[in-house]
């Protein structure tokens, strides 16, 4: 049976020039970028290159980027170590309903420990309002964290007016980037951001790796302490494969905004397209433009998405999907359901992510297959017979 | 994650569909979330003749309905009263944790539709 992975917000393959580049980092080059002698010397360079690398693709500078284990770890530096090193334990903290749980329950987090919340609303689309934004601002607001794209609907923010509104105000603006990175353009000096978060396994690094973008001037205390490694504000010994690996995949990713991404785009608009036009009652959920190229979230009324999830994989495709009976608490996504959408349509919400090695035929089969799986299920629901009844 | 007899039951479900002139019809909602099954009996002599099942739900959901109906269609009313949650799931060689609480839509409303049967009679 053929596979076709189509998960690519959940996580990536790394790229065959990524592993290359970094096995001789674990046994010929295997030493400690701290140490002076001749292991560590030549280590150490080629973390400095990855680190410019990274810098590069973001348009900031080398020593502006933290490498980090994860996006989840540089979303918890941003904000926790922004508070902390603020010192303001009755400081405002400004965020949006829909930010992956690393933003969401950090901030969380930080409110139990005192420091005041906002956590905005969004619209259908998922957007936020930008004049309640700004109107949320109060003096001791810290920090506005706003994700740059949404890791279930592919919403993208528009960044660089929350940045301007964030300067205009003379508050941090960190913004989780971990879904937009290779798949749109960022540029931290466009959008006015002040901290931003990645993660290498999202677009062609390996599990393990991340990094916090932290703007010049940006105090941060650290979550780990220990050694002096990234200028103190992250202890503990360097990942450098996978940091190796992090900057040949955001290399490489600089080059597919070009090369990949409008094909990547095209395949996601003729599954978009495929189904709305062969499958009745579907919602898209998300901002049909402002969205990440490679993401569509849909939902199917009247069936529920992990029975859709189930006969997908039977043949080969994996996707992913928010609801209800997939989440331990049995809650619909909190994305979605923060977006207004009825509670049957959230429970059948179904994401595809598509990445590097979708092909046209990849979902020209998802076409073919995906109609009667949804029809299948429809006949089986209470809800579409009674609906069909009147 | 899931049994070769969940996999199958989910797969090729037994008795979907509704009885037009039903003897009894239940149903069942589940708090947790939200899923839906839809039972329909036709009996004579105190005995299940013939069962439908309508589901909104998960795969659990769905195998549990199928298997439940294959373990009653025959009974009599009193043994499918018998009929308990933990029957289905055991039938089904067992449901991860999380799940189980699937296997409780189909007895439940198993015997809502007993219930309506007998309410009627
Ligand atoms: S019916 Fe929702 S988890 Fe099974």
């Amino acid at each position: 049976m053929k596979r076709i992975y189509l998960d690519n917000n959940a996580t990536t393959a790394v790229r065959a020039e990524v592993l290359e580049a970094m096995l001789p980092f674990y046994r010929e080059q295997f030493g400690n970028p701290s140490s002076i002698h001749w292991a560590g010397r030549s280590v150490s360079e080629a973390v400095e290159e990855a680190r410019e690398r990274v810098a590069r693709l973001l348009n900031a500078r080398p020593e502006e980027i933290v490498f980090t284990s994860c996006g989840s770890e540089s979303n918890a530096l941003a904000l926790r170590g922004s508070v902390v090193f603020s010192e303001a334990w009755n400081g405002h903290v400004i965020t949006t309903a829909v930010e992956h749980p690393a933003v969401l329950n950090s901030v969380r987090f930080l409110e139990k420990q005192g420091v005041a919340v906002t956590i905005l609303p969004v619209d259908g689309d998922g957007l936020v309002d930008l004049d309640l934004l700004e109107a949320s601002i109060r003096p001791e607001t810290l920090l506005i964290s706003a994700m740059w794209g949404n890791n279930e609907t592919g919403t993208l923010f528009p960044v660089a007016e929350i940045g301007a509104i964030a300067r205009r105000h003379k508050v941090r603006f960190h913004t989780d980037a971990v879904q937009a990175i290779g798949r749109v353009p960022v540029d931290v000096q466009a959008a006015g951001v002040d901290l931003l978060s990645l993660s290498g396994h999202k677009f062609g690094a390996p599990k393990g790796v991340g990094a916090l973008y932290v703007r010049k001037g940006t105090g941060l205390t650290p979550l780990i302490h220990g050694g002096h490694q990234e200028r103190g504000r992250r202890a503990g010994t360097l990942n450098v494969p996978g940091i190796v690996g992090l900057g040949v995949a955001c290399e490489r990713a600089a080059a597919d905004l070009d090369l990949q991404v409008p094909r990547i785009r095209a395949l996601r608009d003729r599954l978009e397209e495929g189904i709305l036009s062969r499958v009745s009652e579907v919602r898209v959920n998300g901002h049909r433009r402002q969205r990440l190229p490679n993401t569509l979230n849909v939902s199917f009324a009247y069936i529920e998405g992990e029975a859709i999830l189930l006969f997908l994989d039977m043949k080969g495709v994996a996707a992913s999907s928010g609801s209800a009976c997939m989440s331990d608490s049995f809650g619909n996504s909190h994305v979605i359901d923060a977006m207004g959408v009825d509670p049957m349509m959230a429970n059948s919400n179904i994401r595809f992510g598509l990445g590097p090695d979708t092909t046209e035929e990849d979902i020209d089969f998802v076409l073919e297959i995906l109609p009667p799986i949804i029809q299948k299920l429809r006949d089986m629901s209470p809800f579409y017979s009674e609906k069909a009844a009147g | 994650m899931y049994s070769d007899k969940v996999i199958d039951h989910f797969t090729n479900p037994r008795n979907v569909g509704i009885i037009a002139d039903a003897d009894g019809v239940g149903e069942k909602v589940s708090a947790s979330c939200g899923d839906r099954m839809k039972i329909f009996l036709k009996v004579s002599d105190g005995v299940i003749e013939e069962i439908k099942f309508q589901t909104y739900g998960c795969g659990a959901a769905i195998a549990s309905s199928s298997m439940m109906s294959e373990l009653v269609v025959g009974k009599t009313l009193e043994e499918a009263l018998a009929l308990t949650n933990d029957d289905v799931a055991a039938a089904l060689d067992g449901l991860p944790a999380p799940k189980l609480h699937c296997s409780n839509l189909a007895a439940d409303a198993l015997h809502e539709a007993i219930k309506d049967y007998q309410d009627k009679g």
